[in-house]
């Protein structure tokens, strides 16, 4: 901490005397690269101690992933878990866009809703899935069901303070010139709230993946959770700790991708 | 919006100079208590004439961006009665146009937008709405900012396309709640002498809040001061100050120095 | 919400909720959900059993354990990455991608690292919490405002007295909302790891329940651990707000 003493408060000093060389090696990019270089090489370091005889090294797991991808085994395995995935996401994008909108507007089902939302949002809900497992059965349905009450508090408890945090002088403006309800709905109050409306969908988003993975695993294994729990019982970890890595990617280019297609779409002011 | 027909005895608590032109807006005994039983206004009587600028002007908290707000129709008042251009005040209504502190405008819309929002709201046609607005846009002198975004602009700049929005609605009374108290020193004494231009050419009447002595003496063909809360009017001054020619003038004009030195006797006391 | 004049807590609406629930309890649901009041007596009958106090003693052990870990590893780091730019350069992508990634997938990899037991608990549970709390942490670092550390520097505080009377109270209510963030998400980390563990503390009682059908024991146990769940974030709001009371006016 010594090192950089006052470096970010004081971001002027920051920039003095800095030489070209110096400049390229604090480079935002350069040092991310550095950084995964240095995790992966310790990885492989680390399995080739070897750490433990579950822990394959970075190019066993690499060979791993490559192996699931060239039998097809990997893009099967993930088009099984996408299924439960975006159609699980979907309805709670839909329904918990909509529930966190009508709250937001009208305080008696605030009032009604909101509670439940509040303690789901803090409740360990991974607990109710074998509940579900009862309720639907082990198939696609109980997969469905998790992901959405993993992913919808975060949706619409976002969506209700994106709705309620409207500026309020832009409500008065709206007011002030004439805006019907509806106008002043549609044109000042979604768009106001369409950050955090996004922010919520991208922790659901992200909540959505770590309720379908936990269904793969404890309902029944399917897709990827069958790769991880499978290549586990047979001890292949390579191959386990590529299908992991995978989804991991995946779900972070995932959630990256909808921030993207945000901007794009929604956030013109972001873009100019 | 009710019609208030001619039952309305003219109830007036200071009777205009003779020869002035009608009032626009009249402010009859309007109180206003806020839940909780904070009074902030008490039986306030009050002319605008028309085609006048009128400051109302106080020290911080005594209520007169309340009164503006319930003259702008924005918050209703407990007492009492508001007539614009004889009818009675219940809302909102297209003859008043609002400019507000804050500015007010919607960042993930561009300049042009900002401006033509008010005619968007009235189902005025897209080609239509955004000709009225290039041209109130080139009346502030932001010709060639059209379609760049509020975070763009520096704060001048943004309450330019604040008052550029309330003069394209093309309403009678523009009212103006401390436009200029957050921008800086030299922008601010710019725009006020854009005000003196634009309330000489544009035939509308301007009701403005400041709680500037010197803004309010610059800018005013009349001014009322309001005493602290729970507020009355304290006194109302015309300050007879010859206009046109140099605006600079103005500020070493022995008679603005004058009211300005009178003003601040009067509120001294106001101050612990 | 207000009726006639009278405010209804937010609370009063539970209350809606817990008739309804009865009611479904009564009809055929009945099966899945139990009605409320059987629950309750439920929750009564098998608190005190020795099998539940034991799950309790090890869910807690490793939950507090985790949490200290966590913070004890996290706000260090989080204070780092606000002070130094390099660090932050080298560190911010694995937070954020630790924060969003599904942690649930990387469970096994602990378990057959770590075996069954009470460590791979606690390491999942560290694994949920600590990455909130690095970002709160160095957000608030960075919030610092530039005109504290002046002043602190203007009237000669030496590194050490600016760190402890200016440094730590102008971060300390991020945070203390990063911990209490991150304990609620080691809330849902240490019953994740149980799950899948499965014979750790509750996983244990899950499994059992689970197996023999018994839908009133599974519902009690939940209602323990939802209302636990809900107690702790209620109540570290409320420290946090007490403690950060000076939050909105830095």
């Amino acid at each position: 901490m010594q090192t950089s003493e006052l470096a970010p408060a004081l971001p002027a000093l920051r920039q003095t005397p800095a030489r070209n060389w110096r400049d390229l090696a604090i480079h935002p990019l350069v040092l991310r690269l550095v950084s995964f270089s240095i995790a992966l090489a310790l990885w492989e370091y680390a399995g080739r101690i070897p750490l433990s005889p579950a822990f394959p090294t970075f190019l066993e797991t690499l060979a791993g992933l490559g192996s699931l991808i060239a039998d097809g085994s990997l893009f099967k395995a993930f088009m099984i878990t996408l299924h439960p995935l975006v159609i699980g996401l979907a309805i709670s994008v839909v329904l918990g866009v909509g529930l966190g909108v009508l709250m937001g507007l009208h305080q008696p089902s605030e009032w009604l809703i909101a509670p439940l939302f509040i303690i789901a949002q803090a409740a360990p809900l991974a607990a109710l899935i074998p509940i579900l497992t009862f309720a639907y059965g082990i198939g696609l349905t109980a997969k469905i069901m998790t992901v959405c009450i993993m992913a919808m508090p975060v949706i619409v408890l976002n969506t209700l303070g994106a709705v309620r945090n409207t500026p309020q002088s832009l409500l008065e403006m709206s007011r002030s010139f004439l805006a019907t309800r509806s106008q002043c709905i549609r044109l000042v109050i979604l768009p106001a709230a369409s950050p955090m409306i996004f922010a919520g969908l991208r922790l659901g988003c992200a909540a959505a993946f770590i309720g379908v993975i936990l269904a793969e695993l404890l309902i029944t294994p399917t897709g990827i959770g069958d790769l991880i729990s499978y290549n586990q019982s047979v001890a292949d970890y390579p191959k386990m700790y590529a299908a992991i890595l995978s989804i991991i990617l995946f779900s972070v280019l995932f959630i990256e991708a909808l921030e993207r297609i945000e901007h794009t779409l929604f956030r013109p002011e972001t873009r100019a | 919006m009710s019609l208030s027909p001619a039952t309305a005895a003219p109830l007036r608590a200071i009777e205009p100079a003779p020869g002035a032109t009608r009032p626009i807006v009249e402010v009859r005994s309007v109180s206003k208590t806020y839940p909780g039983g904070v009074e902030a206004l008490s039986g306030i009587s009050l002319d605008f004439p028309e085609g006048k600028l009128t400051t109302l002007l106080g020290p911080s908290g005594c209520g007169k961006t309340t009164l503006l707000k319930i003259i702008a129709g924005l918050i209703p008042h407990s007492g009492g009665q508001v007539l614009v251009d004889g009818r009675e005040v219940t809302g909102p209504g297209p003859e008043r146009a609002f400019v507000f502190q804050d500015f007010a405008l919607m960042p993930w819309a561009s300049v042009m937008r900002n401006v033509a929002f008010g005619l968007e709201l009235r189902g005025v046609a897209r080609s239509q709405r955004e000709a009225v607005a290039e041209r109130h846009i080139a009346r502030v002198g932001l010709k060639g900012f059209e379609q760049k975004f509020p975070h763009e602009l520096s704060g001048g700049m943004r309450q330019r396309v604040g008052l550029a929005r309330a003069l394209a609605v093309d309403a009678k009374v523009v009212l103006m709640d401390e436009p200029f108290s957050a921008v800086d020193e030299q922008t601010r004494r710019k725009f006020q002498e854009e005000l003196l231009e634009l309330v000489a050419n544009e035939g509308k009447s301007f009701i403005f809040v400041t709680h500037s002595i010197e803004e309010a003496v610059y800018v005013s063909d009349r001014i009322a001061l309001l005493s602290r809360r729970p507020s009355r009017v304290s006194a109302i001054i015309e300050p007879k100050i010859v206009r046109g020619g140099d605006p600079e003038k103005i500020r070493r004009d022995s008679a603005y120095l004058d009211v300005v030195e009178d003003i601040w006797q009067q509120l001294k006391h106001y101050l612990d | 919400m207000v009726i006639s004049g009278f405010r209804l807590p937010m609370a009063a609406a539970l209350l809606i909720w817990m008739v309804i629930w009865e009611i479904a309890g009564h009809t055929d649901a009945g099966f899945i959900l139990p009605p409320l009041s059987r629950i309750v007596w439920r929750v009564i009958e098998i608190v005190p059993t020795p099998s539940f106090l034991d799950a309790l003693l090890i869910t807690g052990r490793s939950f507090l354990l985790g949490n200290v870990i966590a913070i004890g590893v996290g706000v260090p780091l989080g204070m780092v990455m606000g002070r130094s730019i390099i660090a932050d350069r080298l560190l911010l992508p694995w937070v954020n991608l630790f924060l969003s990634a599904p942690l649930s997938a990387l469970v096994p990899v602990i378990m057959v690292l770590f075996g069954l037991g009470e460590t791979t608990i606690v390491l999942t549970v560290v694994l949920f919490s600590v990455w909130i709390i690095v970002l709160n942490t160095r957000a608030g670092v960075r919030g610092i405002s530039l005109s504290l550390v002046e002043m602190a520097r203007s009237f000669g505080a030496s590194r050490w007295q600016a760190f402890s009377r200016i440094y730590l109270w102008a971060a300390l209510p991020e945070i203390l909302a990063g911990i209490r963030l991150g304990m609620i998400r080691a809330v849902k980390g240490v019953v994740i790891g149980q799950l899948l563990v499965s014979v750790v503390g509750f996983g244990t009682l899950f499994e059992i329940y689970q197996s023999h059908f018994l839908m009133e024991h599974f519902w009690a146990l939940l209602l323990v651990l939802f209302a636990f769940a809900f107690t702790l974030n209620e109540g570290l709001a409320r420290l946090e707000r007490s403690v950060g009371y000076y939050a909105a006016s830095r």
